[in-house]
C-alpha cells in the first residue's frame, strides 16, 4: 500500500473543498463566467487516487476536473485564475473550469464531453508502455459516461492492449438529473467483467479506501496486468452545475441530500488525525486559498487581439479579415 | 524513369516518415495485411508495436491516438471508409483539434487521419461515397486533398510531421494515376501552397482532388478556343488565397469543381472569398454535387451526381462567355 499520512489526505480534500467554496462565490459575484460543476462530497475520490500517483502519471478529467486537477497537482492560485478567465490561470483563460490542463504535472486536461477522456487516458497510457515506462495514467468518468460508447470501446481497447490505466468511475447517483438506475442497465461492475477487467466497487466517501484500491490498480497496471475498473460510490452535495442555484430543478429531495452529506469526506477524513493538525491545515489552506481569489482576481484579462492564439501548435492563423 | 501509382506514393510516405522518426506508428482496421494497400508491407518492416491493427472500435482507437500523441507519439490513423470520419467527428474536430486552443498552447496533438478511397468508389453507394473535406476545412481543422502521386507523397509527409491534427483525403477517383517522376525527387509538400498543373489566360479552374484530372482534359478540349488555367489548392485549410488571387489577376474568371455537397462547401467559400477579395471579370461558377447529396446505388444514379467533365466544359464556356445560367451543378 501507499505510505500518505491520513494529514496529506485531509489537506487534499480540504484544499478542493475549500477551493470550490471560494469558486462558488466568485460565480456568485460575476468574477467566474459560465458557472462551474461543483464536486463537494466527492473530494475522497480525487484525493485518494491522485496520493497514489507519481508526478509523471497522467490523468484526463470530467467537466467535474476540480479535484481532480488539484488533487494532481495543480496551483491553486493559477486554477483560480483560470476559472476566471485571466491570462495567469493554467490555460491562459483558454479553457476554463472545463478544460483545466496542467501539463506540468499529468493533467492532460478537464473534458466537457462526457466519457471523451477516457480513450485519451488509455491513449497515454498506452504509449507510456510502448516506451518501456511504468507511468500510469488514470481516466475520470461518471455514471453517466458509462452508457457512452466511446467509454465501453475504450474497456475493450484497454483490456486486449493491458494498457495501464485505472478507469475510475465516479458514481455519484445522478447523470445530471437523472438517477442511476434510469440510466445504467445492468451494473457499472459488469461492464467491466464482460471485459474481463478486475473491478472494485470502492466507498467513495473515504479518502483512505479510494486510496487502497488505487494503489492495487496502479501496483497491476505498472507490473503489466493492464486496467483495472474502480466504481467509487460517492454523492454530491451541490448542484450539478451553479446554474441550477437560479433555475432549481427538482430532481432529488432536501431529506436525500441531507442524508448524503452525513458522508463527508472532509469529516471523515478530518476524524483521523488530530484536532490541533486539522486545525493548522484548515488555516494554512485558509490563507493559501485568500492568495488564490486576489491572484485570480488581479490578473489580466486576455487581449482581445489574442484570441486565436495557441489554436495551432504550428502557428497556422486564419487569413487577414477572416475574422 | 519509373512509375509510381498514388496508392503506392502515400504508402512509401508513410513508410519513409516511420524510418526517420520512430515515433510515427499506425493505427486502422486490417492495416497489418493492408487491405487497402496503403499499409503494405509496414507490418513486417516495422513490427507489431508499430503497426497496430485496430478492433471495429473507431471512435476509440481515435481518442487513443489523441491520448498516445499527448504522451509523444504521432500516430497516422487510417480509415478505410470516409464516413467513419462522420462517427469520429467528436474526436477529431471537438478533441484533438481543440486541445491545443483549449490549454492555452501547453500541448500540440500531431495526428494525421489518412482516408485511401475517399468520394464515390463505383457503387459503394450511401455509407461509403462521402468526400468530407469541407467538414473539416470548416472547423478549421487541417484538410489536405492531393490529386497527383507526388503530391500525395508530398502532402501526406507534411501531415505526419505536422504538429496539428491533419486530415488527409485520398480520392478513390485519384487512387489510380501514375506519373512518371524520379523517386529520389519525392519531397514533403508544404500544406498551404496550390500548384498550378496549366497556365492560362481566359479563365481560372480551381479543381480539387481528383477533379484536377478532369479539369485538365476540359481544358485541353478547349484548348483552341479556351485558354484554362488550372489550379489545384492541394490543402483546403489553410488555402493558397494569394496563389488564386494572382491566378484571377491573370484571368479574372473562376470556375471552381468539388466532389462535394454543394450548400456551405468548400467551391462556395472559394467563390465567397473570390468575390470578397479577388479581381473577377466576370460572374463566378461552381460545378458540385447536388445540394445535399446521398449518393444513390445504382452506376447511373451515382455518376449522376458527381460533378462531370460536361458540366465543367459548361461553365467553364459560361464563365467565358457570359451566358447566365443557374443550371450547372
Amino acid at each position: 500500500m501507499a505510505d500518505v499520512p491520513s494529514a496529506a489526505l485531509y489537506r487534499t480534500v480540504a484544499l478542493i473543498r475549500g477551493f470550490e467554496q471560494r469558486a462558488i462565490e466568485l460565480v456568485r459575484s460575476g468574477v467566474v463566467l459560465g458557472g462551474i460543476h461543483p464536486y463537494t462530497g466527492q473530494e475522497a475520490i480525487a484525493a485518494g487516487t491522485c496520493a497514489v500517483l507519481r508526478p509523471e502519471d497522467v490523468i484526463t478529467s470530467t467537466h467535474r476536473g476540480h479535484g481532480h486537477v488539484l488533487a494532481k497537482g495543480a496551483d491553486p492560485a493559477r486554477m483560480m485564475a483560470e476559472l476566471a478567465g485571466r491570462t495567469t490561470g493554467l490555460n491562459q483563460g483558454r479553457g476554463g473550469s472545463m478544460h483545466a490542463a496542467d501539463f506540468g504535472v499529468g493533467v492532460l486536461g478537464a473534458n466537457a464531453i462526457v466519457g471523451a477522456g477516457v480513450p485519451i487516458a488509455a491513449g497515454a497510457a498506452w504509449a507510456f508502455r510502448r516506451a518501456g515506462s511504468d507511468r500510469v495514467a488514470v481516466g475520470y468518468f461518471g455514471d453517466g459516461a458509462v452508457s457512452q460508447g466511446v467509454v465501453l470501446e475504450t474497456f475493450n481497447l484497454a483490456a486486449l492492449w493491458r494498457v495501464p490505466v485505472v478507469l475510475v468511475c465516479e458514481n455519484n447517483g445522478f447523470a445530471t438529473s437523472m438517477r442511476t438506475a434510469d440510466t445504467v442497465a445492468g451494473s457499472i461492475l459488469g461492464r467491466a467483467a464482460a471485459f474481463g477487467i478486475p473491478a472494485r466497487a470502492v466507498d467513495g466517501t473515504d479518502p483512505e479506501a479510494v486510496l487502497d484500491a488505487t494503489a492495487e490498480a496502479v501496483a497491476r497496471a505498472r507490473a503489466g496486468g493492464g486496467p483495472t475498473l474502480l466504481e467509487c460510490t460517492t454523492y454530491r452535495f451541490d448542484a450539478h452545475h451553479t446554474w441550477e442555484h437560479t433555475a432549481r430543478p427538482r430532481y432529488r429531495t432536501d431529506a436525500e441530500v441531507a442524508a448524503g452529506r452525513t458522508r463527508d469526506p472532509l469529516e471523515i477524513q478530518g476524524a483521523r488525525i488530530p484536532a490541533a493538525a486539522r486545525a493548522a491545515i484548515d488555516a494554512e489552506l485558509g490563507s493559501l486559498l485568500d492568495h488564490a481569489v486576489r491572484y485570480a482576481r488581479t490578473g489580466p484579462h486576455p487581449d482581445p487581439a489574442t484570441a486565436l492564439d495557441h489554436l495551432y501548435a504550428t502557428g497556422l492563423r486564419g487569413r487577414a479579415g477572416a475574422r | 524513369m519509373p512509375k509510381l501509382s498514388y496508392l503506392k506514393a502515400l504508402n512509401r510516405a508513410i513508410g519513409d516518415e516511420m524510418d526517420r522518426d520512430g515515433a510515427v506508428c499506425v493505427f486502422g482496421e486490417d492495416v497489418g495485411v493492408a487491405v487497402t494497400h496503403a499499409t503494405a508491407g509496414l507490418l513486417k518492416r516495422f513490427g507489431p508495436d508499430r503497426v497496430l491493427d485496430t478492433p471495429i472500435s473507431e471512435q476509440a482507437f481515435t481518442g487513443f491516438a489523441t491520448g498516445a500523441a499527448l504522451a509523444g507519439l504521432r500516430p497516422l490513423i487510417e480509415f478505410q471508409i470516409p464516413a467513419l470520419l462522420f462517427l469520429v467527428f467528436e474526436q477529431i474536430a471537438n478533441q484533438a483539434h481543440k486541445f491545443s486552443l483549449m490549454t492555452g498552447g501547453q500541448t500540440r496533438v500531431p495526428v494525421t487521419y489518412l482516408l485511401p478511397g475517399s468520394g464515390s468508389r463505383e457503387s459503394w453507394a450511401g455509407q461509403h461515397s462521402d468526400h468530407p473535406y469541407s467538414l473539416f476545412a470548416h472547423v478549421g481543422v487541417k484538410t489536405v486533398v492531393p490529386a497527383t502521386p507526388s503530391d500525395a507523397y508530398g502532402l501526406l509527409a507534411t501531415a505526419i510531421r505536422d504538429d496539428d491534427p491533419v486530415v488527409v483525403f485520398a480520392p478513390s477517383g485519384a487512387l489510380g494515376v501514375r506519373e512518371d517522376l524520379d523517386f529520389d525527387r519525392l519531397v514533403p509538400v508544404p500544406l498551404g501552397v496550390g500548384r498550378i498543373h496549366r497556365s492560362g489566360s481566359d479563365v481560372t479552374v480551381v479543381a480539387v482532388g481528383h477533379l484536377v484530372h478532369d479539369a485538365l482534359a476540359v481544358a485541353e478540349e478547349l484548348a483552341g478556343s479556351v485558354s484554362v488555367e488550372v489550379f489545384d489548392p492541394r490543402s483546403l485549410f489553410p488555402f493558397d488565397w494569394s496563389g488564386l488571387a494572382a491566378s484571377l489577376e491573370r484571368t479574372g474568371r473562376l470556375v471552381v469543381v468539388d466532389d462535394s455537397n454543394r450548400s456551405c462547401g468548400i467551391g462556395a467559400e472559394i467563390v465567397a472569398t473570390a468575390a470578397e477579395e479577388m479581381r473577377l471579370i466576370a460572374p463566378p461558377r461552381r460545378v458540385t454535387r447536388p445540394d445535399g447529396a446521398v449518393l444513390p446505388f445504382a452506376r447511373a444514379l451515382d455518376l449522376a451526381c458527381q460533378p462531370t467533365r460536361a458540366q465543367l466544359r459548361t461553365a467553364v464556356e459560361q464563365a467565358v462567355n457570359g451566358h447566365p445560367s443557374r443550371s450547372a451543378e
